[in-house]
């Protein structure tokens, strides 16, 4: 009867995963849809405590433990994911999916020490599961290589984005990563039909091998590229929860799993697209990380760069007729997000037409500056995307550009050579004036020099976004 | 082999069903949603953690004991993590007019 109840429960819950999911993807009705799969969630979580029975009809045991568990990790949870400033979002996401990874490990390891008691023991009432038991073996491996891969790649994510890690080759670094997972594959074939020789030794070297595999496939990749491993590292979680619900025969594990592998699949393809690049490019291409020796020997580029003062960059915008703000990665840094949005509301008082222009990969994550610019109450309909706002960059009289940099580089529609050509770019030079704010003259995240900041019409407002916008919204006030 | 997809064949009917599910789901979702959708992603494969409850409700010895319990725990953290970032990113994507 109970265990009845549990499956229709496990049902609504997969309902409410796969209605979430579907809210999710429209801005009216995300927030419901988020909350509507943590309902289903919460409810499967408590009809598995409650109703879980096992084969034997025992209850499940240990409550105070698992009780504790999920009191202490919804505190620690909470906190954190509350706590954390918006510019972190990416890490933290990183960070979250590494333990959702470290769980589905972590199980494996136990079911494995589970099969190997029961193959040990005497007794013979596992005889009759022998047939059942590849089956299981092949479920608790797979989980434990896709679990331990995205745990591993996730951390060495979130140590990358929050700047503890820093890009990593080592020589034939593709040759090394592609010999390792061979050798993990093999292993992990010889554990499922093997004789049973080794087994125990040979399942926690292929451990040890996919948490090493998990750092070198993240290591070398560049921090702009980190968003589409990220999501490609999500997806691998939701198949490791997969391979649980296979193995516990659960169905809304298998539900919730396999669509967030698909789902997951599918938007880091998607994000792919978005920077013009293929996922097998962004995997081994070392975007970022190795292109920087060729390209810090161009960095001869005809004109010379021109600094402007706040007080002129600010009689410049004030008596602009339209002004277009181009936010990047240093405008999160700088946590300016509020300043930018007053000095939003200050020009337009004075009658300029202020939009600001998103480019699809800007900042960490595409999204991150709409979320970051909604912070600060920004009205949604001033956020305009790549594609809408590049006409108008013609009729613009200012473009400011706040601390990005690799999204309005020209090099990446004029020079093949370039490691972004090819990326699609906001046309900002088409406007009669820009003004680049940036902390020096450091490359972007890509790593490569920036034609624009040399242009005759661009001139550089050089300081921490946040101080420099500030300035220039007083130096504006100051005008009158 | 044969056996083996036999006796579990409505599980792979699912498998497939759903990965086509996830793909329609995910079709045609502006970028600006990316990153919320992402992060509620992470939350809902942070259903992991109903396996680490199984495994810790029958455990008897001590090391089960302990590495359930971390699993708990980290599974936890992927959920609540999970739907609260969501949660608080999707916060701001109200309209102000």
């Amino acid at each position: 009867m109970q265990q009845h109840i549990l499956q229709i429960i496990y049902l609504i819950a997969s309902v409410t995963f796969i209605g979430g999911l579907k809210f999710l993807g429209n801005p009216a009705t995300a927030r419901q849809g988020n909350l509507i799969a943590a309902f289903g969630m919460v409810l499967a979580i408590f009809g598995t405590i409650f109703l879980y029975t096992t084969e034997m009809g025992e209850h499940l045991h240990n409550l105070g433990f698992i009780f504790g568990a999920l009191i202490l990790g919804t505190i620690i949870g909470w906190i954190v994911a509350k706590k954390v400033q918006m510019t972190a979002m990416p890490e933290m996401v990183s960070l979250f999916n590494g333990m959702g990874g470290a769980c589905a490990m972590l199980i494996s390891v136990i079911e494995f020490r589970h099969i190997m008691e029961a193959l040990e023991s005497p007794s013979g009432f596992l005889i009759g599961m022998s047939e059942n038991i590849t089956g299981h073996i092949l479920a608790i491996i797979l989980g434990l290589v896709i679990g331990s891969v995205s745990f591993a790649g996730s951390i060495v994510a979130y140590g990358k984005l929050s700047g503890k890690v820093k890009d990593k080759s080592l020589g034939m670094q593709q040759l090394i990563n592609i010999g390792l997972l061979v050798v993990i594959m093999v292993l992990s074939a010889l554990i499922v039909m093997g004789n049973g020789a080794y087994t125990v030794q040979l399942f926690y070297l292929v451990f040890t091998l996919s948490l090493l595999y998990g750092i070198l496939f993240v290591l070398p990749i560049g921090g702009a590229d980190m968003p589409v491993v990220i999501s490609l590292l999500n997806s691998f979680t939701g198949v490791a929860a997969a391979c649980g619900g296979f193995l516990y025969d659960n169905k809304v594990m298998l539900v919730g799993g396999i669509l967030v592998g698909s789902a997951g699949t599918l938007l880091t393809i998607v994000m792919c697209k978005a920077m013009n690049r293929s996922l097998v490019n962004v995997l081994i291409g070392n975007f970022g990380g190795g292109s920087t020796g060729e390209a810090a020997t161009s960095s001869s580029f005809a004109g010379s760069i021109k600094e402007v003062t706040a007080s002129d960059a600010a009689i410049l915008m004030k008596y602009a007729k339209k002004v277009i703000i181009v936010p990047g990665y240093g405008l999160a840094v700088a946590q300016a997000q509020h300043i930018v949005h007053d000095l939003e509301l200050l020009l337009e008082s004075e009658g300029v037409e202020v939009k600001y222009a998103i480019h699809p990969v800007a900042g960490r994550m595409p999204g991150h500056m709409n979320v970051l610019l909604a912070e600060s109450n920004v009205s949604y309909d001033k956020l305009v995307e790549m594609e809408e706002v590049n006409p108008e960059f013609a009729t613009t009289d200012v473009v400011l550009v706040v601390g990005a940099n690799d999204v309005v580089n020209p090099a990446a529609k004029t020079d093949p050579n370039s490691p972004i050509y090819g990326m699609p770019i906001l046309d900002v030079e088409n406007a009669t004036n820009v003004i680049v704010n940036k902390r020096s003259m450091k490359a972007g995240y890509a790593g490569i020099e920036n034609e624009l900041f040399y242009k005759p019409k661009t001139s550089m407002l050089f300081g921490d976004a946040k101080k420099a916008l500030t300035q220039l919204v007083s130096e504006i006030k100051a005008l009158g | 082999m044969l056996e083996f997809i036999n006796e579990n064949i409505q599980l792979f009917y699912l498998i497939i069903l759903m990965v086509f599910v996830g793909i329609e789901l995910i079709g045609h979702v502006p970028s600006v949603l990316h990153t919320p959708l992402m992060s509620g992603a992470n939350a809902i494969h942070g259903v992991v953690i109903i396996g680490s409850i199984i495994v810790m409700g029958q455990a008897t010895h001590m090391v089960s004991l302990i590495l359930g319990f971390l699993a708990v725990v980290l599974g936890t953290l992927n959920v609540v993590g999970g739907f609260v970032v969501t949660d608080r990113m999707l916060e701001m994507f109200k309209k102000k007019k």
